[in-house]
């Protein structure tokens, strides 16, 4: 019993150790944003000035704009695409090809961000497309429309077509069969991979970086080419106001999927 | 119902946007465009790769995300373990799973540059650090700009992703099978080396191509880390893509990168096989 104690104890000391090298970070920016003075080591002060100064930062806002949008527009289509994929690959009989598609499809995964960015950057080039908003979200379309895929396939090769075949045979139309058999079934894999696509989208620098242009920036991009310029307090609100917004987002997922069918983005994800 | 013209947008997408500039890169990196605008086949661009400056920096680059990847275990490996097995207890019981993994992956959905950016404003020289360690009486550290600095970013960025593998690994291993190693006299330490170790190694593979490729490539991570001034093959990349005289060297450079990546593939591959025909026994 002494034991036992013992080692759930040294397990929580590591697990506590654990958290801090996680969340310090952000603990620190999130209490420096509320600092009157421009520093990350004094406190000056009680203050909600750059809160005050991110909402009024245009180039911010903007970017924040960019990609949400981008990250709506994209989860959307590629959730279409991916969905209506992902049906069609399972009518392919031959294994080969079956094999050669599932391959194309996973390219997007396995093979490094920064060759998907810098290619689809030299096909936008090589075929005059200027480099701005379209282009960011064809790129991200691109880059989305696999993890849709990959999170429905099993929902499908679960789903027993007979279903479909019967409802047929009581003479429901091919698109009001599917609508009413098997988009249930294979809806939380939908879901998830349209929420892996959008938190996918926001995150997302590096494919960005290659593929953006003529001023469209987004959050990452923006953020990164000013921080290099010096540390300014104002995105140490930005941080707490994303992660705030993120904890909320994790925790409405977290209550659906345990109360519905227990599969979580975040598995897909691993 | 399954009809193939359904995937038939989808395969054309990945026609136009993955393959055919794919086969861009190919194209660049085995050419070499003269003043008059004309192609000609070369390998000039791979040779240049065997210079004494790039190979440093592929070593460099190499060595860092070792470095990531092997802290990412250390300190990933003991967390998804513990993790896993307090799940494991509350799920036998028949209780919901303790939601400690969420917590480790919910940095993870912040946006990556501002947890970057978290770590800049405690490493900084007049940073939360240094004054803590003067308000201690220590000596400051400088740790910024250095490859320490680049590395801390690196597994601080990644470990997620080698925490989740090795949970989900953990998770799935059958209790009947570390009962019978109990039973058959095998004390606590022996059935982990013997018995959860090895079953868990495909969840600390995966974790590794996960973690490894993306650290030899964040060119974000060092110039945010090191200002620059360390190169890793991923900036490399990044300043010859950005540059448009760079762009065939570039291309030859992403495609040592795609080797590195389809390399590690297979191995994890072929270990994944081995690992599998050990679980028949």
């Amino acid at each position: 019993m002494k034991k036992h104690f013992f080692k759930n104890f040294i397990e929580n000391i590591y697990l506590f150790l654990m958290f801090l090298f996680l969340y310090f970070p952000i603990v620190i920016l999130m209490i420096f944003s509320f600092n009157n003075i421009k520093s990350t080591s004094n406190w000056g002060g009680f203050s909600t000035r750059w809160y005050v100064q991110m909402f009024s930062d245009d180039a911010l806002l903007g970017a924040f704009g960019t990609t949400i949008t981008i990250a709506i527009i994209a989860a959307l289509v590629s959730c279409v695409i991916g969905t209506a994929a992902a049906i069609g690959i399972q009518g392919f009989r031959s294994k080969k090809l079956k094999g050669l598609i599932n391959a194309v499809t996973n390219l997007p995964m396995v093979s490094s961000e920064l060759v998907m960015g810098v290619s689809m950057m030299m096909l936008f080039l090589t075929v005059n497309i200027p480099l701005g908003y379209f282009t960011l979200l064809l790129a991200h379309i691109t880059f989305c429309v696999p993890y849709v895929i990959v999170s429905v396939l099993p929902k499908l090769v679960q789903l027993d077509s007979g279903l479909y075949e019967a409802a047929l045979d009581l003479g429901a139309k091919p698109f009001y069969a599917f609508r009413k058999v098997v988009l249930p079934e294979i809806k939380p894999g939908i879901i998830s991979g349209m929420l892996i696509a959008f938190t996918l989208s926001i995150d997302d620098f590096v494919i960005s970086f290659f593929t953006t242009g003529n001023g469209v920036n987004n959050l990452s991009i923006y953020i990164y080419s000013s921080v290099r310029r010096g540390v300014n307090p104002m995105y140490n609100a930005l941080s707490t106001v994303m992660f705030i917004l993120v904890a909320i987002l994790l925790f409405v997922i977290n209550k659906r999927s345990s109360s519905k069918t227990g599969d979580s983005p975040i598995g897909v994800l691993g | 119902m399954f009809k193939k013209t359904l995937s038939y947008p989808h395969l054309v997408w990945m026609v136009l946007f993955v393959i055919a500039p794919m086969f861009l890169i190919f194209l660049y990196a085995f050419t070499v465009t003269d003043d008059g605008g004309t192609l000609s086949f070369t390998l000039e661009n791979f040779a240049k790769f065997f210079e004494p400056m790039y190979i440093k920096i592929l070593f460099n680059s190499v060595w860092i995300a070792f470095l990531s990847v092997v802290f990412c275990i250390i300190l990933g490996y003991p967390a998804a373990k513990i993790i896993a097995d307090r799940d494991r207890r509350r799920i036998a019981m028949g209780k919901k799973a303790t939601g400690l993994l969420m917590l480790f992956v919910m940095p993870m959905w912040m946006n990556v540059m501002l947890r970057l950016y978290a770590w800049l404003t405690i490493l900084q020289p007049d940073g939360v650090l240094n004054s803590f360690l003067s308000l201690l009486g220590l000596p400051k550290l400088d740790i910024m700009y250095t490859q320490t600095a680049v590395v801390l970013g690196t597994v601080y960025d990644f470990i997620p992703f080698m925490i989740m593998p090795i949970y989900s690994v953990l998770i799935k291993i059958d209790d009947s099978v570390i009962e019978a190693a109990q039973d058959l006299g095998a004390n606590k330490m022996r059935v982990f080396w013997k018995v959860i170790l090895p079953l868990s190694l495909p969840g600390v593979v995966s974790g590794i191509t996960m973690v490894f490729l993306p650290a030899l490539t964040s060119f974000y991570i060092s110039d945010f880390f090191s200002g620059g001034q360390f190169m890793l093959i991923g900036n490399l990349i990044e300043k010859n893509f950005k540059n448009p005289v760079g762009r065939n060297f570039g291309s030859a450079l992403s495609i040592i990168l795609m080797i590195f990546a389809f390399l590690s593939m297979h191995v994890m591959k072929i270990f994944n096989k081995s690992n599998r025909q050990m679980d028949m026994y």
